[in-house]
């Protein structure tokens, strides 16, 4: 499995550490209650086809990727920087 | 038999080896399969199951039965396909899976018991007494059946792993492959051009044919001296692409030094390659398959294809009479070759009644081979010719029930052949793995011309694909024969009729697992054992399937077929594990004062990829509680040393630096005072402990953290994550300091004594504090100073840039010295911290929250961190959560155990009753007892009640007061002091 | 007085010349880690340029030149040879990090293939031009990759790594010298 990480070009997954579904970067408000904070700890789909997860390019740049990808075909569809992707939802 | 004017080996590098103890002569070119048979050998193995005579049956990589173990001591290697190996002078391999000896093997009473041994029988055989699989049934059948084995010693051969990179990536370098790898490589792409033979050309190696006017043998000579000449092409031999992987990588085995008698020293014995390319073309050809018909498993009985194999590549006659059965022209290929080399070919039987076909040698249409003879070796054959039989004297059967695609590596991901009924077999699908192409007998072009013409096609592809144009060089004439095939997949018979010959699977297993209701292909595979072995049944699977389609009343295609799965054949574990084993598993770390610590004779402790000391022992110890105990002792009434450097240490600046701090950690650090050190705690998001140190404030945006040193990987990667998906607009950056300073703890009533010899600067009491910390001239050299303590005397960490970290310690080693202190070690910095209840990994072991190790107060009520919010749910603060307490045995037995669970005292020590754990343990000489750290129920509100302390894996049972955590010095006088 | 000796990373590890290979170490007056503030990457490059002759380096890029250059780090770039000039801490975070890295330039004919069983990434010399860098892996520690010229690279990893370092291009080396 490869990833085109923005800042490296394509590099071989060896080189990442993997994190899990890109909803980590929705951090709740304190006080947004229980239900949010647990979907945002806990809860996660399952997808069969095309997700989005964090992917830390730790032998590289040092940055966090939100790759998507599809669980089905394994076909890695692009990464960005997490910042970036944070960053426009600001 | 050797013939003299056949052949491509080296008949000037005669060389000698040695099968089962006898010495045999062959020559350089020769596979130990090619030069057995020249010298007559037929049998060669015993069978899997039945421990049946097997001999040769192929001439390649998908060989099932010819398996040898080559070499013995701690180069022995088993399972070695004698149709690969090549030979050399001082060879040497035996036979397997037989007792005493090949021609003598007493387990062969298997084959009678065949009845007993069907499809299945593990299933229905050894169902009951359940005690007796582990004890009996299995070790039996362990012994019974089985392939080599291991030398039981240490391997000492070296296995290399390699990356490459390329355009495109050409696998299998017969007439499709080097065409296609000729064609892309006169683009100027890179081209990578694998094959697993040591001598590239494929079939054309194998043929009588002419290909551009010369023999195909030459013509693929000259093509691949071409190709070798060409500065983007690397052509990699003795390599086999194993498997096809995510993203266009390959994962292929070379074969560096398996045919070479000076084995060892620096040349690695394999390297496993991972290859990224662009594209790929698959040009691995075709396999030849069997026909299953009544003992047809004898030595002798051979591929047809495989025979001319050995007639024109190796100058080999299979045997001195032979018969050839076949459904197809490629069989009656073989007939003419032997008969035109001077072979007599006592019978051409053919399946077809309306073969169109001539030669000067008996044939038989419309014919089958029914049944054959010969204990060791094949002695007759029994054919049966429109209800007339004839049993023909024969040492050698040629077999032919066509070829089969090898489609293997476009199932790697998942992907499904296609039957196509012209050509009776497998083919691959289109796109089943992105950016593989397929080319040649692979995808069914089963012609030498056709294979060329679909080549120069792909080839044009792939290149365009990549934005170049491929010259499109006229085709080179070659053979265009029409595969004309008639499906045969069993003779019906009385015996039993051999599919897998790895396996021992018959046709008649296939029929009981139809007739058991195992008819889903993905059942009979399990139920049989079908294909399952190291071969994955490449020349038996399709009639397996064919056979399992009829007995189920379906066409193929209905019938479906199994998968592949990498790797393409056998790979060595050592292979994939290259050189990560032993030291080389991951990198050592070596603190500066390495050198020091051995110089010292300390024993090291691995911690984490660290090597630390453990204790450093002095004259006269004899164990190590003898030194550890003094340097408990040494800290607590002198001075110690300890390196503490492989603490994580993180440079964090930028104006947001208090502002991150702030939200990672519990605790404030917006409030700290500049030339300060605060202790905080750092929670994961779920609420739970992730890490603690100590974080001093350099500056007004400039901060330098420790963390500890199993965490500082992960400390790393949060403080990435925070910064960046969680407030990127946050203006910080921090790295990694850890390397750059060496670190020292110097800590003991007499602490500031020594160092006063190495920093000019006032360090009393009054001038530097406790949680105090500074830039600090060492001795010349700008170091650093922290009045931090994990030991609970005086203490101070002196750092210095890592170049003269060893220089310090020695010198501030042999200062201490001096003073009647010295070094210590991680045994002595234990015991100091349990005795002052300070906290390791081994308390926040992941499942602790702030709550549970007593510092829920340390979570500020003033600010958001993460964590909060979730460490404040109901059950993480539960009054009957397991918190931290002091243990001390008060019962006949004082000691105590890491590990050990807690009860009430009267109750039984089962799950149910469980009250928490000991984490931490060691003797103090300081209290004079041991003392452990550990979690109970309620624990804080437990002091002074008395438990009982169970380790059923050591078997140790103590009774324990429950105490504070901090057992020595509670209100900090010392580290204050 | 007591006096405090210095000693490099790889003292006693290095010079290493196995085949066409040679591995020697590179021991940098100083290696400064210069990670830029929000919005200050032009006054940093002009900075740089003030005042060490390079510009900032772009991704996977060095400036300068032997003995004073800048290179691409990741999260910062390295000021490898001079001491940071105090006018750099007005736009970026500058952390010494003279002690933290092991540098050891790679050399000979057989660049190529000994890098390959270094790491996963390309870095054939047609891949890989002079003066470009790489972050990735040695085996199994993080490294920095750095071509320097014709045949040759400096290899950074961390210091407390450089026994294992050495002993991974040693090998690496010996590989492909054994099949010459």
């Amino acid at each position: 499995m490869r990833i085109p990480c923005p800042i490296c070009g394509e590099r071989d997954r060896r080189e990442f550490y993997y994190q899990g579904d890109a909803l980590a970067l929705n951090r709740p408000d304190p006080d947004a209650g229980d239900g949010a904070w647990n979907d945002y700890i806990h809860n996660r789909d399952n997808p069969a086809g095309v997700t989005c997860d964090l992917w830390h390019h730790e032998a590289g740049c040092s940055n966090w990727l939100v790759v998507t990808r599809n669980t089905v075909t394994h076909e890695v569809l692009g990464a960005e920087l997490a910042s970036k992707v944070k960053g426009e939802q600001e | 038999m050797r013939l003299s004017d056949y052949g491509q080996i080296d008949r000037g590098n005669a060389v000698s080896f040695r099968f089962d103890g006898k010495t045999y002569g062959g020559f350089q070119g020769d596979t130990l399969a090619s030069a057995l048979l020249a010298n007559d050998v037929r049998l060669v193995a015993r069978s899997f199951k039945y421990h049946r005579p097997r001999g040769i049956l192929s001439a390649g990589s998908e060989e099932p039965s010819a398996i040898v173990t080559v070499g013995s001591g701690v180069h022995q290697d088993p399972n070695v396909r004698a149709t690969v190996q090549e030979i050399y002078d001082g060879f040497e391999a035996n036979s397997q899976n037989r007792w005493p000896s090949l021609k003598h093997d007493l387990l062969s009473v298997n084959d009678l018991m065949a009845p007993f041994l069907s499809a299945g029988f593990y299933y229905k055989t050894f169902m009951w007494p359940r005690a007796f699989w582990e004890k009996l049934y299995e070790p039996v059948i362990r012994r019974a059946a089985g392939l080599g084995a291991l030398s039981e010693k240490p391997n000492e051969d070296t296995y290399e792993r390699a990356f490459a990179h390329c355009d495109v990536l050409v696998i299998g370098a017969g007439p499709a492959g080097l065409w296609a790898a000729y064609q892309l490589a006169q683009t100027g792409l890179d081209v990578i051009l694998a094959d697993e033979d040591f001598c590239m050309g494929g079939r054309l190696n194998s043929e009588a044919d002419q290909i551009g006017g010369k023999p195909a043998a030459d013509w693929a000579a000259d093509m691949v001296a071409t190709l070798d000449q060409m500065d983007n092409v690397r052509l990699l031999t003795r390599t086999t692409v194993t498997g096809a992987y995510d993203g266009g990588t390959y994962g292929a085995v070379e074969r560096v030094s398996h045919h070479m008698n000076d084995r060892g020293g620096d040349r690695p014995l394999e390297t496993f390659w991972r290859i990224h390319a662009k594209r790929a073309v698959l040009a691995a050809g075709a396999l030849e398959r069997t026909i299953g018909f009544s003992n047809n498993d004898r030595p002798g009985i051979m591929q047809a294809g495989a025979v001319r194999s050995y007639l024109h590549r190796y100058g080999v006659a299979t045997g001195k009479r032979l018969v050839v059965f076949g459904n197809n022209d490629n069989a009656f290929r073989t007939a003419n070759d032997l008969s035109a080399a001077g072979v007599e070919v006592a019978a051409y039987v053919d399946a077809r009644a309306d073969a169109a076909i001539d030669g000067d040698f008996p044939i038989y249409r419309g014919a089958h081979v029914t049944d054959t003879k010969g204990r060791l070796g094949l002695s007759s054959v029994q054919i049966s010719d429109g209800g007339r039989t004839h049993n023909i004297a024969a040492d050698c059967l040629a077999v032919s029930g066509g070829w089969n695609p090898t489609v293997h590596m476009t199932c790697h991901m998942n992907g499904r052949p296609t039957w196509d009924e012209t050509i009776a077999s497998f083919v691959p699908t289109a796109g089943s793995i992105p950016g593989m192409s397929v080319a040649g007998s692979a995808a069914g072009h089963l012609s030498t011309s056709a294979c060329f013409e679909s080549a120069q096609d792909i080839a044009a592809r792939v290149a365009g694909d990549l934005g170049k144009t491929t010259p499109a060089d006229p085709l080179p004439t070659a053979e265009n024969a029409a595969y004309a095939i008639e499906p045969l997949w069993a003779v019906p018979g009385k015996a039993r009729a051999w599919l897998d010959y790895q396996n021992d699977v018959t046709v008649k297993d296939i029929k009981q697992a139809a007739q058991e209701n195992f008819r889903s292909v993905e059942h009979m595979k399990r139920y049989t054992t079908q294909g399952m072995a190291t071969d994955q049944g490449k020349n038996s699977n399709v009639a397996a399937l064919a056979i399992l389609a009829d007995a189920t009343g379906r066409g193929i295609p209905d019938t479906g077929t199994t998968t592949f799965r990498p790797p393409y054949s056998p790979v060595a574990i050592a292979a994939m594990g290259g050189e990560a084993r032993g030291t080389g598993f991951a990198p050592e770390r070596f603190t500066t004062s390495h050198a020091v610590a051995k110089d010292m004779a300390a024993p090291m402790i691995e911690a984490g990829l660290w090597y630390r000391p453990s204790y450093f022992p002095e004259h006269g110890e004899t164990t190590w509680r003898q030194s550890c105990d003094r340097e408990v002792m040494m800290v607590r009434e002198n001075v110690g040393v300890c390196d503490v450097s492989t603490l994580g240490k993180i440079d964090i600046q930028g104006k947001d630096a208090a502002k991150l701090l702030d939200f990672i950690y519990t605790n404030m650090y917006s409030t700290l005072k500049v030339g300060r050190v605060r202790y905080g705690l750092m929670l994961r998001e779920d609420g739970h402990v992730m890490d603690d140190g100590t974080t001093a404030r350099l500056g007004e945006n400039h901060y330098v953290m420790t963390t500890t040193t199993a965490a500082a990987g992960l400390v790393m990667r949060h403080l990435d994550f925070v910064t960046q998906c969680l407030h990127p607009e946050w203006d910080v950056s921090f790295i990694s300091v850890t390397e750059q300073w060496a670190q020292f703890a110097v800590a003991g009533p007499r602490a500031r004594d020594l160092l006063s010899n190495f920093v000019e600067d006032d360090i009393s009491n009054d001038a530097f504090g406790f949680m105090q910390c500074g830039a600090m001239n060492v001795m010349g050299v700008a170091g650093r100073l922290f009045r931090i303590s994990f030991s609970g005397e005086m203490g101070y960490e002196v750092a210095v840039p890592a170049r003269y970290g060893e220089s310090l310690f020695r010198l501030l080693v042999a200062k201490a010295k001096e003073l009647g202190g010295g070094a210590y070690g991680m045994e002595a910095l234990n015991v100091l911290r349990i005795e002052k209840g300070f906290i390791t990994h081994a308390e926040i072991h992941g499942r602790t929250t702030a709550f549970d190790i007593g510092m829920e107060r340390m979570i500020s009520a003033k600010k958001d961190c993460i964590g909060k919010t979730a460490a404040a749910r109901p059950g993480m603060v539960d009054p009957d959560r397991e918190c931290l307490v002091g243990l001390k045995p008060v019962g006949t037995v004082k000691q105590l155990t890491a590990g050990a669970h807690l009860f009430n005292e009267g109750d039984a020590a089962t799950r149910a009753n469980d009250q928490g754990y000991i984490t931490s343990v060691g003797y103090s000489p300081t209290l004079g007892h041991f003392m452990g750290l550990g979690f109970l129920r309620n624990g804080p509100n437990r002091i002074g009640e008395h438990v009982k302390m169970v380790d059923h894996l050591r078997g140790v049972e103590a009774v324990c007061e429950v105490i504070d955590p901090v057992a020595f010095d509670p209100e900090g006088g010392r580290l204050r002091a | 007085m007591l006096k405090l000796v210095a000693k490099s990373p790889a003292e006693g590890l290095v010079p290493i010349a196995v085949g066409a290979m040679e591995l020697n170490e590179v021991v940098p007056a100083a290696i400064t880690s210069i990670a830029c503030y929000h919005g200050q990457s032009a006054a940093l490059s002009a900075a740089l340029k003030e005042h060490h002759g390079m510009a900032l380096p772009k991704t996977g890029q060095a400036t300068g030149r032997a003995g004073a250059r800048a290179i691409w780090a990741g999260p910062s770039v390295f000021l490898v040879g001079p001491e940071p000039d105090a006018d750099l801490s007005n736009h970026a975070a500058i952390v010494d990090q003279s002690d933290s890295w092991c540098v050891l330039n790679l050399k000979g004919a057989d660049v190529e293939a000994v890098l390959a069983r270094l790491s996963s990434v390309d870095m054939r010399l047609k891949s890989m031009k002079k003066g470009q860098v790489v972050r990735s892996q040695l085996q199994h520690m993080n490294a920095i990759y750095h071509r320097v010229s014709d045949d040759s690279f400096d290899i950074y990893a961390f210091r407390s790594m450089a026994k294992t370092m050495v002993h991974d291009i040693d090998r690496a080396m010996r590989y492909i010298a054994s099949r010459a």
